[in-house]
């Protein structure tokens, strides 16, 4: 019993952090509420179509790039999809580099688009990273015989 | 008077308690259809996912109704407003909510010229579907 109740506050710090630090906005809050008893893996399976969706945007988007002439057009659209679906999910900090990748898509600036790629895949990858944390430690709190607090 | 009630917190039903709102989302992400999805059918509301304007028109071609549209702008094949404006000409009445990241007013106006009713910023939550759900009931008397 120990455990779990140490499990759940090292839970609801994370969490906590995640917002704090900006990872994570409201969204993910709403996605959380969504969850019932009816689908009670709704968050794990819509962030999971998530990753599977950015990986898809980033070989497109680093297949765009690597043309001799680029289709801004195409860079955009691309952009655009992952910026709704991280805004979606609550991924903050990708949604914000996605705007800003935008607008260097929109002045045709190569150089800028190329770095704004290597950020989205290192912001993408860091919160990819803390969500696969945040699920572990939710699994190890149901494997242990506890409940998820509700914040 | 309404057809709706509310039955229980955010719930919409008719007056025999069942749910008879059907909804019909139409969005290219995956992701954005399955929060849709799951958004709707928290609040009792039976619906279908599509993946875009063509699939949109083609779900009303065998005489399906559908009281509620959530729109997508952005997608292949046929976009959210040429979808609204196509299933406007077939006479389509449902209500037809564009749900955009776009922000522009100048891109809002051309989606809400195509014909929608009500327009939402993504990402769409329950409280905005809520107020797009209360428009059903107003719009429910009013010839169109």
């Amino acid at each position: 019993m120990d455990n779990v109740i140490q499990l759940q506050k090292k839970l609801v710090d994370y969490k906590t952090s995640l917002f704090n630090e900006g990872i994570l906005d409201d969204q993910f809050t709403q996605l959380q509420q969504l969850q019932d008893e009816s689908n009670p893996d709704f968050v794990v399976e819509v962030v999971s179509l998530f990753f599977k969706d950015s990986e898809r945007l980033f070989d497109e988007l680093t297949k765009t790039l690597d043309q001799q002439n680029i289709d801004f057009n195409r860079l955009d659209a691309h952009v655009h999809q992952l910026k709704g679906s991280s805004s979606s999910i609550g991924a903050q900090r990708v949604q914000r580099v996605c705007i800003l990748f935008r607008n260097y898509c929109e002045g045709r600036n190569i150089e800028e688009c190329l770095k704004c790629l290597q950020q989205l895949k290192r912001e993408y990858y860091f919160v990819k990273n803390k969500l696969e944390t945040l699920f572990k430690l939710e699994k190890q709190i149901m494997e242990a015989g506890g409940t998820i607090p509700v914040q | 008077m309404s057809r709706f009630m509310r039955g229980g917190e955010d719930k919409a039903v008719n007056k025999d308690g069942r749910s008879k709102i059907r909804a019909l989302v139409v969005d290219d992400s995956m992701v954005n259809r399955t929060i849709h999805h799951k958004l709707l059918q928290n609040l009792g509301i039976e619906n279908q996912v599509v993946g875009n304007g063509k699939e949109a028109v083609d779900a009303h071609s065998s005489g399906n109704y559908f009281d509620l549209i959530l729109m997508d702008m952005d997608m292949p094949v046929m976009n959210g407003i040429e979808a609204t404006r196509r299933l406007r000409a077939m006479g389509v009445r449902s209500l037809i909510a564009g749900v955009t990241t776009r922000s522009l007013e100048q891109e809002k106006q051309e989606f809400m010229e195509a014909g929608l009713d009500d327009y939402q910023e993504k990402p769409l939550t329950a409280a905005k579907l809520v107020s797009i759900i209360h428009k059903i009931n107003q719009s429910s008397s009013t010839p169109r």
